[in-house]
């Protein structure tokens, strides 16, 4: 029980932004939650936050694995998601008729494609010990031109009736495929984490890499994974990206979706700095950024202000979420708990510590 | 001397959720005095320094400085009273210099006269003959020269009072006596200051007075002089003194014939400690004895592979095997725990149960872990036969006192269950009582039939266990002592005398 509460007051930050975000949406009017059936799919405000955030959703559990490992961010992720994406279009093009079959092969080509670039990340940044970000900002300086000569200098489009069905939806499934394929991303996540020993093999050696080679883990093995993963995790969201669009454009496809991921990690109540991470958090981060803009958009906020008044709502955030901040509501807390326990002490006549241990113990 | 009061307290009181930390305790503390601030780990030491200095404040009690009455609010009203501590960790930045150590935020101009400073700061190191330039960098100072000059800043402003919480533990011999004629000095000034050791030697070296705490409760406060050693332990762990009289060494069946467990023969690491040959048999204590810096730690290190190994062969029960990795020692068996508890032990952001499980759990692999009822089960089983006092296996070892965090790394290889276990300095900066208790468990464990190393800066504690001991100097072995008539004396003739150096100190 204390367990869940424990997970919960990790989670209470995105959970109360998401709270918050809601709320302003129902004074907006009721009819935001309303969904509607087109065409047998589900249509609405709802549909529309989760088949827009698919991708951001799926960058950002990698950037929690390679932030808590590395305790440093990748800032390439949109410029490797673009190449890997490109690769993809490429092999789909070149096969000429497309069939489900062409567009699994190109899809696990653009994966050893976006695998390689988490690699050259990760040596980079476990081998070679190079920042992160540093290390990241190679692949961002030259990533969109690559997969602008991938493209062979054009911005091919991808007009096939499967990538129409992976980029939208699949006629007779209410839900849009989008969502489909990164609850099942979610799933593989969960699976993977409940089946190995990723999460705490990533915490010990974020929190403390000289410990974690005593006690027999390699953290350089452990950061260059979680390079590799994020990559894997760009070319899904490459994927995704360029089906939606049904053109690759090599210089706006996921363009700075680099620093919503991060804010996400950090809604999600991570620390950038590495260690502990929740994926719960950044999963439910990253849907709120989401909800943030599209409420922005909905407040009739004019387009050229939104970006002003999604940093004002990020900074009013950050105070919320500041360690200042959490250690005055920590010590207001305690103080109406101290005087909860200086009552029940005055009631039993067993030492208060040694009692509490027993009563713990029983839980 | 005059024997005026600077500071008193009278019926202190502080709870923190569910622990009465400090029940009301009276202190007082005279001008010119050196008291020593005595207790086990929980003891109350540290919350009554933290109401001095205004980290926490007090929920009920008098404090009068000078016969005034104070309250401070914050860590800057004391240092304003001319309160300054100086921790165990150097709280400086060691890419400044020296005088900029000394003065940083200091000054309330935005501008900084470089010469004035320098100028200062001369005077201040040469008034207490503190062997460093101002404008040296802090990290090539020594450990010792840096806490001086943590003392230094503290002592520059009208200080009154100066709180030393362990100000010795990484200090060696040489160095603890540089830092006792400085305090004497500040005595003489007559600056009252508070000293909290867990050397009891230093301790009757240098206090006037004692006050011993003992569960957040006041025991009592004595003249050094009038309270013997024996008396003072036993006041301070209270019925637990028996136990440490009672330890008893366990001697190994050994014969000629016997395998030993682990052998080592031109051993040699990247940390430089020359090629060695050792062994260890099945259920026998040994240690590693010398001075801080004679290689023992980087020997043990080489066992472990925690540093690199660049030469040598290696045999488990007489069969050769290749140790590069800590992982290959853990698969072969051995067990480590390191001297720097806080940067190569714990993970101090993770619960008590995921720094029990660690190691087993690497050992078991990556693609099995545990369930979580599984590591709970192992976590909450040696939690209770370690005494680990922890609210429950889910709170993070950080929260932990020193004593208990060691016992936890303790935990963690027990839990892998090593036939060699090596323990570097595990009673460092702990309380006598889990220092004690440690001690018994090494000889119940080889009782059981492991083989362990013990390392410890107290000689003491390695007589009482080890039935061997490997001496070493500049960083090579230089001597085997047996024996069970040992004295400490034995052993420091050993080291004066072996070696081809005459001393060894930097």
């Amino acid at each position: 029980m204390r367990t869940s509460i424990k997970n919960f007051s990790y989670l209470f930050l995105p959970l109360s932004v998401l709270a918050l975000l809601i709320i302003i949406n129902l004074i907006k009017g009721a009819d935001y939650f309303s969904i509607t059936m087109v065409n047998g799919a589900l249509y609405g405000n709802i549909p529309n936050i989760f088949f827009g955030a698919a991708e951001l959703v799926i960058l950002s559990i990698g950037m929690t694995l390679v932030t808590a490992a590395s305790r440093g961010q990748d800032i390439s992720i949109g410029e490797s998601a673009t190449i890997t994406s490109a690769i993809f279009v490429l092999f789909v093009l070149q096969a000429g008729e497309v069939t489900l079959f062409t567009i699994l092969v190109g899809f696990l080509f653009s994966c050893i494609a976006g695998l390689a670039l988490g690699a050259f990340n990760g040596v980079l940044v476990s081998v070679f010990k190079v920042q992160p970000m540093v290390a990241s900002l190679i692949l961002f300086t030259g990533g969109r031109s690559i997969a602008f000569m991938i493209d062979g200098k054009l911005s091919p489009i991808l007009a096939n009736d499967i990538s129409n069905k992976i980029g939208t939806v699949i006629p007779g499934v209410p839900i849009q495929t989008p969502i489909i394929l990164t609850v099942l991303f979610i799933v593989f996540f969960a699976v993977l984490l409940k089946t190995t020993n990723l999460k705490l093999y990533v915490e010990t050696v974020g929190i403390n890499p000289n410990a974690a080679r005593l006690n027999g883990i390699n953290p350089k093995k452990i950061i260059f994974l979680t390079f590799l993963i994020m990559g894997f995790c760009t070319a899904v969201a490459g994927f995704i990206a360029v089906n939606k669009a049904g053109r690759h454009d090599s210089v706006n496809l996921l363009k700075l979706i680099m620093m919503d991921a991060i804010l996400a990690v950090a809604i999600g109540g991570n620390s950038l700095g590495g260690g502990k991470f929740s994926i719960t958090g950044s999963i439910i981060g990253a849907y709120t950024i989401e909800m943030l803009n599209r409420t922005l958009l909905r407040l009739e906020i004019e387009p050229a202000m939104i970006k002003v008044f999604k940093a004002i709502f990020i900074i009013i955030l950050m105070v919320i979420a500041s360690p200042v901040v959490r250690l005055k509501i920590r010590k207001v807390v305690d103080k109406v708990r101290s005087g909860k326990t200086a009552v029940n002490q005055s009631k039993g006549s067993t030492p208060l510590s040694t009692a509490n241990i027993a009563r713990k113990k029983e839980e | 001397m005059l024997s005026e009061t600077i500071l008193e307290m009278k019926d202190i009181s502080k709870s923190f959720p569910g622990v009465k930390a400090l029940d009301s305790v009276d202190f007082k503390l005279r001008k010119g005095e050196i008291h020593a601030l005595m207790g086990e780990n929980g003891a109350g030491k540290s919350t009554l320094i933290k109401v001095i200095t205004g980290v926490y404040e007090k929920d009920a009690g008098i404090i009068t400085l000078q016969g005034e009455p104070i309250h401070f609010k914050a860590p800057e009203d004391a240092q304003k009273k001319g309160i300054g501590t100086v921790y165990q960790e150097i709280m400086l930045c060691p890419n400044l210099t020296v005088a900029e150590n000394m003065f940083i935020g200091r000054s309330h101009s935005s501008f900084v006269n470089w010469k004035q400073m320098n100028e200062k700061a001369v005077q201040l190191l040469e008034s207490l003959s503190i062997p460093a330039s101002p404008v040296q960098e802090l990290s090539s100072c020594s450990i010792a020269v840096q806490q001086m000059i943590a003392i230094a800043r503290a002592v520059d402003m009208d200080c009154k009072i100066l709180i030393l919480d362990e100000p010795t533990s990484s200090l060696d011999e040489d160095e603890v006596q540089k830092l006792f004629v400085l305090m004497r000095e500040l005595k003489e000034r007559g600056v009252g200051i508070i000293f909290i050791t867990h050397f009891l030697e230093q301790v009757y070296e240098i206090s006037d007075r004692i006050t011993v705490l003992r569960n957040g409760k006041l025991v009592g406060e004595y003249e050094t002089s009038a309270l013997s050693q024996f008396n003072l332990i036993s006041k301070m762990l209270g019925n637990e003194l028996e136990d440490i009289t009672k330890i008893k060494k366990h001697e190994p069946v050994v014969s000629d014939t016997t395998v030993p467990v682990f052998e080592s023969k031109d051993l040699s690491s990247s940390a430089g400690v020359r090629p060695f040959n050792f062994n260890i048999q099945k259920g026998e204590v040994n240690g590693f004895a010398g001075l801080l810096g004679s290689g023992r730690s980087e020997s043990v290190r080489a066992i472990f592979a925690a540093d690199k190994v660049t030469g040598g062969e290696v045999r488990i029960k007489g069969k050769q095997v290749k140790i590069k990795t800590p992982l290959h020692a853990i698969k072969h068996g051995i067990g480590y725990l390191p001297e720097d508890r806080k940067d190569d032990g714990i993970i101090d952001d993770l619960s008590v149960r995921d720094n029990i499980i660690l190691t087993l759990q690497v050992m078991k692999g990556f693609f099995k872990p545990f369930s979580m009822k599984q590591a709970e089960a192992f976590a909450d089983e040696y939690i209770e036969k370690l005494n680990i006092k922890t609210p429950n296996s889910n709170t993070p070892i950080k929260s932990l006192s020193g004593g208990n965090q060691q016992k936890v790394i303790l935990a963690r290889w027990l839990l892998t269950h090593p036939e060699y276990l090596i323990l570097d300095e595990p009673t460092r900066g702990i309380d006598v009582g889990t220092k004690v208790e440690i001690q018994k468990l090494v000889l119940k464990l080889a009782s059981e039939g492991m083989s362990l190393t013990f390392i410890s800066s107290e000689i003491e504690e390695m007589l009482r266990t080890c039935s061997r001991l490997i001496v070493m100097k500049d960083r090579e072995i230089i001597a085997e002592l047996k024996g069970t008539e040992l004295t400490e004396n034995d052993v420091m003739n050993v080291i004066a005398q072996g070696g081809k150096t005459t001393c060894a100190h930097r």
